[in-house]
């Protein structure tokens, strides 16, 4: 048991590693260096050499990656040259305002799915599950910023109910930023419920069908019970890792979501950060990001472990 | 024929695959049929709501908002479907090769999946498209590479499963090559499985594209394309709601389509819905 949680926070550091020094090299790998592409093509030669002493390090990309991954650990991701602030700075507030958004969707978004799941596992191939497929198909495959610029549309600008698009300063706290978190939350949330109800309703069909549930329902209990005290605890097990598996996408999602709505946060960043060419912070968010999927994946994995008592005697 | 009889035989294949035709057979016939010159700019124009002259309106820029949107999805649909066939061939060489193979290619390939599934990807194709350009083949060999590695994963698992078959084993002990165990053997069997992940594959390399095109790093501007439409017409959505709208409707509808008819493929070849991934 021990041992299997060591051997999967390795794992996870592997990765980190892993994910980290694919963006690192990537990034060194790009056209031209960081300071030809922060100061613009009408850089003159002195100053370009300034900054190259500056910021630019010499040597092999290993030794390059050692020392960034080094820094990187104590929190030091490195100086911003274009926004002239050390970018965990420029990070902090911004991972407050990404994850108060996703923390919002997620409290809207998964105790609907499952119990809209549920529902629809019980009622297979009824009426209502045909409505809720439906629900899911346009939930997958409508994009993340279409799905946003019609909520705009609708709630914003025909209801007039919410504010469209945020005017926030980007460094604007919490406590402004509450009132346009609504609809950017809601375009997350509808997206990640279709998302995670397909997978509660397919779980819950397969547990549906195992023999378990036959002989429970043979044995004379009631049906609510036989869903609730046996169907349940072994469906959404599965449903919860690989909900957490598809965290990736729901970081993606965020980036666009973000961007339609002008919200400040990490998503934004990433996205100024590429369109201004600044190479250190880029690097620093991809850094984050990748941090929290391999942390989430990691508690994930350990929830499944402390929950499922099959798994605790797993010899791996 | 029975193939397509089964697809037809499902709802949702039947919807799917009606549509996607519907879109297919707009884009072949779009320039031969489009009303107007969908780059034309007017100043006496701009705004318009929808009349006799232009069904859908003007934008911001007094271009016909109808020509645009039936052009609108050719160089999305195209890209992808490149980088769809490239995903495919790469990763399903790819998996096949190291499942049958094992040892360190098959460890390298499972790390760099896993990798890749850390990495927000979609940061990794704008990186490359806002730094390395993002014309048409940069788009296309990167969306490749990224899918690549999940349609090598689904390859993979597949292979696994018949490497344990007896005609494979048959093949092995008549001493056949590994090329030719994989060609002959193993890879009409993958035919199937890489055939419908390809096409689930289009239509969310669709999705994402048309997000990259969005956020202005996808198709370039003169070139008329549903992303950059939404782009353009949502900073006008008070005025002209149908220029967003319509662009709107003929993405998701697209990417409905092509979604749809993959997985009514899926079940018309009757394949194990486990060995297929179900999401973006």
């Amino acid at each position: 048991m021990l041992g299997f949680v060591l051997r999967r926070i390795a794992t996870g550091v592997a990765t980190l590693v892993a994910v980290t020094f694919l963006m690192f090299a990537s990034v060194a790998a790009l056209p031209g260096d960081l300071c030809a592409a922060s100061l613009g093509k009408g850089a003159t030669q002195g100053a370009l050499a300034r900054c190259r002493a500056e910021f630019v390090e010499e040597g092999p990309l290993l030794a390059r990656y050692a020392a960034w991954a080094g820094r990187a650990v104590t929190g030091d991701l490195g100086r911003s040259l274009l926004r002239r602030k050390p970018v965990a700075e420029l990070i902090a507030p911004r991972i407050v305002n990404t994850f108060a958004l996703a923390a919002l969707a997620a409290v809207i978004a998964f105790p609907a799915a499952v119990a809209l799941g549920v529902l629809a596992a019980i009622r297979r191939d009824s009426p209502l599950d045909l409505v809720l497929s439906a629900v899911t198909l346009i939930g997958m495959t409508v994009p993340e910023f279409v799905w946003a610029t019609f909520l705009v549309l609708v709630f914003a600008i025909w209801l007039g109910w919410l504010p469209g698009i945020s005017l926030l300063p980007a460094g604007a706290g919490l406590a402004q930023i509450l009132p346009v978190i609504v609809t950017p939350a809601l375009a997350l949330a509808f997206i990640s419920m279709a998302h995670a109800m397909r997978l509660v309703r397919s779980a819950m069909i397969e547990e549906l069908q195992s023999p378990y549930v036959r002989m429970a329902r043979l044995r004379g209990l009631p049906e609510g019970r036989v869903i609730r005290a046996h169907v349940l605890p072994n469906a959404l097990l599965p449903a919860i890792g690989i909900i957490a598996l598809q965290f990736a996408w729901l970081l993606a999602g965020v980036v666009v979501v973000e961007v339609v709505f002008n919200y400040p946060g990490l998503g934004r960043l990433t996205m100024d950060a590429i369109a201004d060419r600044d190479l250190t912070l880029v690097l620093g968010v991809a850094a984050v990001l990748a941090l929290i999927y391999v942390g989430v994946t990691l508690m994930a994995d350990l929830a499944m472990l402390w929950l499922n008592p099959r798994l605790r005697t797993l010899r791996t | 024929m029975t193939v397509v009889r089964a697809i037809l035989a499902q709802p949702s294949g039947a919807i799917g695959l009606g549509l996607l035709l519907l879109h297919l057979a707009a884009m072949l016939l779009a320039p031969a049929i489009v009303p107007q010159d969908p780059a034309r700019q007017s100043a006496a124009a701009m705004f318009l709501g929808p009349s006799a002259q232009h069904w859908l309106g003007t934008d911001h820029l007094g271009r016909d908002v109808l020509s645009r949107v039936l052009l609108g999805g050719r160089a999305a649909a195209m890209t992808t479907a490149a980088a769809a066939l490239v995903a495919v061939i790469w990763g399903g060489l790819a998996g096949m090769a190291a499942a049958y193979r094992g040892g360190w290619p098959d460890e390298v390939l499972m790390r760099l999946m896993d990798a890749f599934q850390a990495v927000p990807w979609l940061l990794f194709v704008m990186l490359v498209a806002a730094f390395v350009g993002n014309s048409a083949p940069v788009l296309i060999a990167v969306l490749g590479f990224c899918y690549g590695l999940q349609t090598a994963r689904v390859a993979r698992a597949a292979t696994l499963d018949l490497v344990a078959r007896d005609f494979v084993w048959a093949a092995k002990a008549r001493g056949e090559p590994m090329a030719s165990v994989l060609w002959r053997e193993i890879l009409p069997n993958l035919r199937n499985i890489l055939l419908v992940d390809g096409a689930m594959e289009w239509s969310w390399m669709l999705l994402w594209f048309s997000a990259l095109s969005f956020l202005g790093l996808g198709v370039s501007p003169p070139t008329p394309d549903w992303g950059l439409m939404i782009a353009d017409a949502r900073l006008y959505l008070t005025v002209i709601p149908w220029a967003a709208l319509a662009p709107m409707i003929a993405l998701s509808s697209f990417i409905i389509a092509i979604n749809l008819s993959a997985e009514a493929l899926g079940k018309a070849l009757g394949l194990d819905r486990a060995l297929l991934r179900e999401t973006r």
